[in-house]
């Protein structure tokens, strides 16, 4: 849509939401490999030859609670550091 | 009657009452009625906005169901349940500004209202009411049911008294408070969830004598009840991971959540919501699938699934304890039918009469129609939960899949892809829709994925697509609907 482009700006606040969606997008990326990785990567093996962290098979502890802890802290570093505040409020919001 | 479970599920639904009084107090005073009763006015911020997110989509499903499954198949159903961890951060960060700001400009109160203004066709529009209409309608229904059973196993009561007591205690707080008494009673009920979760997951894991002991017990059973292949080795990891889809990303697409992307009052919110979201989501999904685990040491033998839940409670804490961590599946199942209740109700109001019928009615009538058409539909899902007909399960089945099969492309390329059109949107419903029903109904869980999967895939091909093909025919119109959506 280029000639679009020409005849007006795109509202600037777009270019931050545009990023934020993205970086929305790459957790979940490293989210699913995190959860995946763990999971059938140490969870594949007979379950004879588990290790055990906390009483829980190693696997379910890597992949669904050291994963979740992962996933939160980039969450809150992204949304202190990452993320830009902008004003919604548009002339004459009722 | 066990009057010690009994009272705090009592006191709980009169907090809930007050709260719709309070809200109530807000509709009256407004100046603009429609945006107060749909929308709270846009006023929410960050820990509503996460809570009533998280309430709304936490259903009937994730306090009883889901820990049922997770009974019988071990912790390869908790594995699989935390792929709706990204729910908390994924809707908030894709839909997040763009769709706050879009719907600022336009003033769009609903979900349709967006798409539109985003795609001119009065056909996009009829076809999203219907989907929303039928899909939510039958969605609720199942909902009560559920309540209504819940209500039945803890007091006694028959179904069809329990069932009233439930419409009741919904309908009232809902009619009287709109969307603001939706949002704070869903804070209240996220936060019974949260605390009872963590209440009944430390009962269980205290009852079974240590975490170490209880997986040891289960492996001692069936040792695939601690792989991540589940009990039966039938949880593929294709199939695992398909589930990112239907609860994980997927999500975007349903109505109920995405309206409540267009409800925050500013970017601070938004920011708080993501983080609380994805702290709460996890922990109630890991924690609630968990217990269902290892529930299964402690009562071993339960046939039903659906009675897991209240039968541990009962099991391992006193008395009134099990009573407050009850109300969680309750506040659950609650929070999801008042959002839906609403979305229903703005769905015919707003999108319908409002667009196509009488555009220019004044603001009292459109006071008593909302009103009075939450009250109508209340009272049909009262009827039809009464005696469930088999129609009304079957559509049941695609609801959560069906919308998101609808609506994801519509919502998601209609923010971010300028040259996404009326014919591509509706190609993408159509499809969406009707291939969703096709392979559940001939292919269901085609190459051992999840049915959902396919049909996205399908409705994405068909958006972009049909898009592409008929730019030529909406390049007049789509020039206007860019410089309104997009420009400063």
């Amino acid at each position: 849509m280029k000639q679009n482009d020409k005849v007006f700006e795109d509202d600037p606040r777009y270019r931050v939401a545009n990023k934020e969606a993205l970086i929305g997008v790459g957790l979940v990326i490293l989210n699913f490999i995190l959860w995946y990785g763990f999971a059938y990567g140490l969870g594949s093996k007979p379950v004879a030859e588990y290790s055990y962290i906390w009483g829980l098979p190693a696997w379910f502890f890597y992949s669904c609670i050291l994963t979740t802890a992962i996933i939160l802290v980039l969450v809150i570093l992204a949304v202190v550091f990452l993320f830009k505040e902008v004003p919604f409020d548009e002339e004459d919001e009722q | 009657m066990n009057w010690q479970v009994v009272l705090p599920l009592l006191i709980f639904l009169v907090v809930i009452f007050l709260i719709g009084f309070y809200a109530s107090t807000y509709l009256k005073s407004t100046s603009n009625f429609l945006q107060e009763y749909f929308l709270g006015s846009r006023q929410l911020g960050g820990f509503i906005l996460a809570m009533t997110m998280i309430a709304t989509y936490g259903s009937a499903s994730s306090f009883i169901g889901g820990p049922g499954v997770a009974y019988t198949m071990g912790l390869g159903w908790v594995l699989l349940s935390m792929t709706q961890l990204a729910t908390g951060y994924f809707v908030l960060s894709v839909l997040g500004k763009k769709f706050a700001i879009m719907a600022r400009k336009i003033r769009a109160v609903t979900l349709i209202d967006f798409l539109k203004e985003r795609y001119q066709s009065k056909w996009v529009v009829i076809l999203s009411a219907i989907s929303i209409i039928i899909f939510l309608f039958s969605a609720m229904a199942a909902q009560w049911v559920g309540g209504a059973r819940l209500i039945e196993s803890l007091t006694g009561l028959s179904y069809t008294g329990a069932l009233f007591i439930f419409a009741v205690s919904v309908l009232v707080y809902v009619i009287i408070g709109g969307f603001r008494a939706v949002a704070i009673t869903d804070t209240v009920q996220g936060i019974v969830m949260f605390f009872g979760t963590l209440i009944i997951l430390i009962g269980t894991v205290i009852a079974g004598g240590g975490m170490g002991n209880i997986v040891s017990e289960l492996a001692a059973e069936n040792p695939d009840l601690i792989s991540p292949f589940g009990s039966d080795r039938s949880l593929t990891p294709l199939y695992v991971s398909s589930f990112w889809i239907l609860v994980g990303v997927g999500v975007v697409g349903l109505p109920q959540v995405a309206v409540r992307a267009m409800s925050y009052k500013s970017s601070k919110g938004m920011h708080r919501a993501l983080i609380i979201g994805t702290v709460v989501v996890g922990f109630i999904m890991l924690g609630m699938h968990l217990t269902g685990v290892f529930a299964r040491a402690v009562l071993p033998g339960i046939e039903v699934g659906d009675t897991v839940m209240p039968r541990i409670a009962m099991e391992v804490l006193p008395a009134w304890l099990a009573g407050i961590v009850l109300a969680a599946p309750m506040a659950a199942i609650m929070s999801t039918v008042d959002s839906l209740l609403l979305l229903v109700s703005s769905a015919v109001v707003k999108d319908v009469y409002l667009n196509y019928v009488k555009p220019d009615a004044n603001d009292q009538t459109i006071k008593r129609l909302s009103i009075g058409v939450t009250t109508v539909i209340g009272i049909l899902v009262f009827a039809m939960a009464i005696n469930p007909p088999d129609l009304l399960i079957w559509l049941n089945l695609f609801s959560f899949g069906g919308l998101e099969a609808a609506f994801i492309w519509p919502v998601v390329m209609g923010l971010y892809w300028k040259r996404g059109n009326a014919s591509g949107a509706m190609a993408s419903i159509l499809t969406g829709v009707g291939s969703y029903i096709l392979f559940n109904t001939f292919m269901p869980n085609a190459f051992g994925m999840h049915t959902v999967v396919l049909p996205v895939l399908v409705s994405f091909v068909a958006y972009v697509g049909v898009s592409l093909l008929s730019s030529r025919q909406h390049a007049v119109v789509q020039e206007k609907v860019i410089t309104k959506l997009w420009s400063a």
